[in-house]
């Protein structure tokens, strides 16, 4: 597996506060570049902040983030790609939603949108309308558009929150091809079966705190927290 | 009642009949208007972006001021562009007095900040929906308002109705900047005006008469192709 050269992620005391709340309290981790890190915890854990935190898209109130020893900026941003829990699909055809993110990067961009339209078993599809897609395709064809800009790291925000199992099956293979070819991946999910499925390295998070992070292995056979166990043995965590 | 049945019937008679005059009067009727549409696109839909996507002081100022001058009255723009093009103002040596050209400017200029602010809240409404996964793709700005204005191009087909409803309906400026000069400047508004004056109701009343159907002609034609662009998800 080829490494990916904005690695290691390191973060140091990120806080987010918005008025009086404080949603991310104190986070520090370093994330290698093994595969998929999986960022699993019930709602409200702050794993879409610090998602957008860590990608630049939200400032934050406190704390340091560094992708390979640099920090964040568009230079570190243009070479992610982030898929939100909700597409967000342009008013154009499956085809035109793609060549919208290839078109700048100039040459021969149709042979390389056919070929990711292929790779998302979308190229039947390329001519239909983006939002006239069935809930699983507008995902598939958010997450071929975040992979057609060649990211090093694709973060993904609870990509199968909405989608029914056959869709998420079709993602996650989807998911495996992208870590075999190299790309860093993290995962923002709930769903603990997925988080089975796909982690090689887990963060469990909580409150605003991350109380968790380890290879997944040893998560998922004896998790050092109350609340992850609680979270895993299928409990309502509050 | 009379009038109004006279009326009738000379609409009918005159649109029957491809009355020359009538046509030559309709057909700078839309040149006007539709150039004036046309240029005031140009200018709004990308003043109109860029301030619904950009943050600069006096964002808001600049957004109320458009809002606000979606009332200009026509008489006032007709005179402001009076005072430039006639011979002594700083535009006089261009001629353009009383010619279908200085109609154009007048018009554009009443209609630009009506497809400006309606563009403005548009675009906005699009942007926050857009807005982080364009910033997560790093896109240009030049590129978000392309994107943008693209993307909402029915919606603004609706905001370039409503520019074309003012023009094409406005007396005001064009009666002060055309004159009102037969086989050279005189449109339905003005024609309308001047048969009035004269008492000749029925002919005004014809004129206005067609003057309404071009309206809800051209309402039609872009109501269904905004229907067609809903369905296919585009709107």
């Amino acid at each position: 597996m080829p490494a990916s050269l904005l690695l290691p992620l390191e973060v140091d005391d990120l806080c987010y506060r918005i008025g009086p709340d404080l949603l991310l309290d104190k986070v520090s981790v370093a994330i290698e570049n093994t595969g998929i890190s999986v960022i699993m915890g019930p709602n409200g854990a702050g794993k879409s902040l610090f998602l957008r935190l860590i990608h630049g898209l939200l400032e934050p109130s406190a704390g340091e983030i560094r992708w390979a020893g640099r920090s964040l900026g568009p230079d570190t941003r243009r070479r992610q790609a982030l898929v939100f829990q909700k597409p967000v699909l342009m008013r154009r055809s499956v085809a035109a939603n793609i060549d919208f993110v290839l078109k700048p990067q100039g040459g021969r961009y149709r042979q390389r949108r056919d070929e990711v339209l292929h790779e998302a078993g979308l190229y039947r599809l390329r001519n239909q309308a983006a939002r006239l897609l069935s809930g699983g395709e507008q995902q598939r064809l958010a997450l071929a558009r975040a992979l057609a800009t060649n990211p090093d790291v694709l973060l993904l925000d609870e990509p199968c929150a909405s989608i029914d199992s056959a869709a998420t099956l079709r993602i996650e293979n989807l998911l495996r091809q992208t870590r075999e070819r190299g790309v860093k991946i993290i995962l923002v999910t709930h769903d603990t079966g997925q988080a089975r499925r796909l982690a090689d390295d887990m963060l469990f998070m909580h409150n605003g705190r991350l109380l968790e992070h380890g290879p997944a292995a040893e998560f998922f056979a004896a998790p050092s927290s109350e609340q992850a166990r609680a979270f895993l043995d299928g409990k309502i965590v509050i | 009642m009379q009038d109004f049945s006279a009326a009738f019937g000379l609409a009918f008679s005159l649109i029957i009949g491809a009355d020359a005059d009538l046509i030559e009067i309709i057909a700078l009727s839309l040149r006007v208007s539709i150039s004036a549409v046309l240029l005031s696109g140009l200018i709004g839909f990308p003043l109109g972006a860029l301030i619904a996507v950009t943050r600069f002081p006096g964002r808001q100022v600049a957004a109320v001021l458009l809002n606000a001058l979606m009332g200009l009255p026509p008489v006032v723009v007709g005179l402001l562009v009076y005072m430039a093009i006639s011979r002594a103002g700083p535009l006089g040596w261009m001629n353009l007095l009383y010619s279908p050209a200085a109609m154009i400017i007048a018009q554009t200029i009443l209609v630009t900040p009506i497809i400006a602010a309606l563009t403005r809240q548009v675009v906005e409404d699009m942007h926050k929906e857009y807005d982080e996964q364009f910033r997560s793709l790093c896109i240009a700005p030049h590129r978000v308002i392309a994107a943008l204005i693209w993307d909402s191009r029915y919606s603004l087909l609706t905001v370039t109705l409503a520019g074309f409803g003012r023009a094409i309906a406005e007396v005001g400026a064009v009666i002060i900047v055309g004159g009102n000069i037969d086989h050279l400047t005189r449109v339905m508004t003005t024609a309308i005006a001047l048969e009035t004056s004269k008492g000749d109701l029925a002919l005004a009343l014809a004129l206005g008469i067609i003057l309404l159907i071009l309206a809800l002609s051209v309402n039609a034609a872009v109501y269904g192709l905004r229907s067609s662009a809903r369905r296919l998800a585009y709107a």
